[in-house]
């Protein structure tokens, strides 16, 4: 059994102007140990899956159909008291800017034993003591003499590896890193996505890893989801969707990759913008921008279906859609 | 830490010599003193008599120069209306307006912080929305009315509670206090909520939106991805932060409680030194009014050294060069 399944998940947003689709129907799961990147473009919705499954959407955001288990039990329709427990202990987030996720008024040691506290029954002092470890393990220098500095006396690097303690410290399950290095210089970020992956491998810890760099999820990722326009175009294997993508937009995407092996004149692009979601075209939401279009698109919105090792959401792969 | 309050008493310090400046150029400009004093029928050697004997021949900023020296000192001169030392009048006046402004800041502290926190959190429940319905017309409605509104209730209506006065009080060496009494503590009520109904409506408003502000922020976002328990995330990291804008407000707000609790003590009569002011000014006791101003500057110049250190208490951001000196902690 997967550790995280996502059925058919919709979320909402009302507005004056009727209703919101942002995410619709997506579906994937993530197994027990495994990374899934979750790539796409700004206002794909891969934040918000995130957000959904952790139950921090922002009012009037909401979970408007589908479920979401984990471990086999539904936490999309649970009461805040019982959310609370498994948020931290059960799934853990990180957020992408180090420099307004930590309260700054508190000493990163106090945030941390509290958190502790909070799904460990531990005295103050093996709280304190296993803050201690955990600044340590996420690499933070002399971590006992800097357990009681505020995290104004942390450089944005040291801070997300802050953070990073932060989530995992009660050892959750799961961990969705929302964009976790996208506010971070370049020189830190591969630091930063090599203490994770490296921490939450030796802990068996499961991670979504939401980002917008391909380069990132195929260092990191065993699978990938490729978001667009509030749905999943393609998922699969990541040596699979990097090498061979099925969706017409995954290939695009790749396209828009420089890469050392293949030298080209000019880097592919994808013509238009990803549509806005209260101008979602009927069919295939991709449908005006691909290259591939024919009828079917324009009228029918296709599910996932098979394509070869992956799976897209794209007529051109219909012919193996009857046992879908 | 030291320098920072040495150097900020040094900032003071012209501060109230501006003031101070005001205050003296009462004396000089407002009125006459010589011809108070002298009342109707006098000639023009006693006059000239009376001039000397109170240094008016003398230049200008000589008088200035003696009057801060003599403030300093405590010494206000005496007062034309009652004949007696300034700075007695306003120390025997002092401690009903201090137990009257600490209770009513008290009472808008106590009060006026978890309304905010409340509605703040709470944005839409029936409660809220009452609440901010009560802090407009807290807010609104002008202090007298409210006193007046209290006693037509209470005192008139009612007859629970004193209209006017401070009731019984103890005398305890050098201050009277009206908390020992029962009668004090009932005469105490309604000038209180009268004088901390503003403040009280103030805070709340004030608390309700830095906390809708706070809690939009990414670290009570990440605190709640944490499992951490709502109260904590509410009146630990959330209320904390709150606190820099409202401890600025406040301060000069309690300041502005002590000071301008004149209209609540005329409405109530309450024998504090804003009455006395109100008093002193029917007559032109300038020496009384200049006083109350220095007075009031000094209040004003304190509760700014005390918010500054608070920031410092509260936010660990302002101590950065104290704790770089010493190399972290």
């Amino acid at each position: 059994m997967p550790l995280l399944e996502v059925q058919n998940l919709t979320v909402e947003f009302p507005t004056r102007r009727g209703v919101l689709r942002a995410l619709d129907g997506i579906s994937f799961d993530i197994n027990a140990g495994e990374v899934l990147g979750v790539v796409g473009e700004s206002g794909a919705g891969k934040s918000l899956t995130g957000a959904a499954i952790i139950g921090l959407l922002e009012p009037p955001g909401r979970v408007a159909g589908g479920q979401i288990l984990l471990n086999g039990s539904r936490i999309d329709n649970l009461s805040r008291d019982k959310l609370r427990p498994i948020r931290g202990k059960q799934i853990g987030a990180i957020f992408q800017d180090p420099l307004t996720t930590l309260n700054p008024l508190y000493s990163v040691g106090r945030q941390l034993v509290e958190t502790i506290q909070t799904h460990l029954k531990l005295s103050d002092r093996d709280a304190r003591e296993r803050a201690v470890q955990w600044l340590e393990e996420v690499g933070i220098p002399a971590a006992r003499q800097r357990i009681d500095a505020y995290p104004h006396e942390f450089s944005g690097g040291m801070r997300q590896r802050v953070v990073i303690a932060l989530a995992l410290c009660a050892e959750p399950r799961l961990v969705i890193a929302d964009e976790p290095t996208t506010a971070l210089d370049v020189s830190i970020q591969a630091q930063i996505i090599a203490l994770l992956r490296g921490l939450t491998r030796d802990h068996g810890t499961s991670v979504m890893l939401v980002t917008h760099d391909m380069g990132v999820i195929a260092e990191t990722a065993d699978r990938v989801a490729v978001m667009y326009a509030g749905r999943i175009a393609e998922i699969g294997p990541v040596r699979d969707v990097v090498k061979h993508p099925a969706h017409p937009y995954t290939e695009g995407l790749m396209g828009s990759i420089p890469s050392l092996e293949h030298r080209v004149e000019r880097l592919r692009q994808i013509d238009g913008a990803m549509p806005r979601l209260t101008a979602i075209p009927r069919g295939c939401a991709f449908n005006p921008r691909c290259p591939k279009v024919f009828d079917r698109c324009r009228n029918d919105r296709p599910e996932l279906m098979e394509a070869g090792v992956t799976r897209a959401a794209c007529w051109l792969y219909a012919r193996g859609a009857a046992h879908v | 830490m030291f320098a920072f309050i040495t150097s900020r008493i040094l900032q003071a310090i012209p501060v109230l010599l501006v003031v101070g400046f005001i205050a003296f150029a009462l004396f000089a400009y407002v009125g006459d003193p010589v011809t108070i004093m002298l009342g109707q029928d006098y000639t023009a050697a006693q006059r000239e008599e009376l001039v000397r004997a109170l240094g008016l021949d003398q230049p200008f900023i000589v008088q200035y120069a003696k009057f801060v020296w003599a403030a300093v000192h405590g010494n206000f001169g005496l007062s034309y209306r009652l004949a007696r030392p300034v700075s007695q009048l306003i120390l025997e006046r002092l401690p009903a307006t201090i137990e009257l402004a600490v209770t009513a800041a008290a009472l808008a502290l106590l009060v006026g912080v978890p309304m905010g926190v409340y509605t703040g959190i709470r944005r839409n429940s029936p409660t809220s929305r009452l609440f901010m319905v009560f802090s407009l017309i807290g807010v609104s409605l002008p202090t007298f009315l409210i006193g007046i509104l209290l006693i037509l209730f209470f005192a008139v209506l009612l007859g629970w509670l004193p209209s006017f006065g401070r009731g019984d009080v103890v005398h305890l060496s050098h201050w009277t206090t009206g908390l020992l009494t029962v009668s004090g503590l009932k005469a105490l009520i309604l000038p209180a909520i009268t004088l901390g109904m503003f403040q009280m409506t103030l805070i709340m408003r004030l608390v309700r939106s830095e906390m809708l502000e706070v809690l939009r922020s990414d670290y009570i976002k990440f605190a709640r991805a944490r499992g951490l328990s709502e109260r904590s995330i509410n009146f630990g990291h959330a209320l904390k932060n709150t606190l820099v804008p409202v401890i600025t407000i406040v301060g000069l707000q309690l300041g502005g409680l002590v000071a301008f609790s004149i209209v609540t003590e005329t409405v109530f009569q309450w024998p504090g030194m804003g009455l006395l002011l109100v008093q002193s000014i029917g007559v032109a006791d300038i020496p009384v009014m200049s006083a109350y101003l220095l007075l009031v500057a000094v209040l004003f110049v304190a509760i700014n050294l005390i918010v500054d250190l608070l920031y410092y208490a509260v936010d660990p951001r302002l101590r950065l060069d104290r704790r770089s000196m010493t190399g972290g902690k």
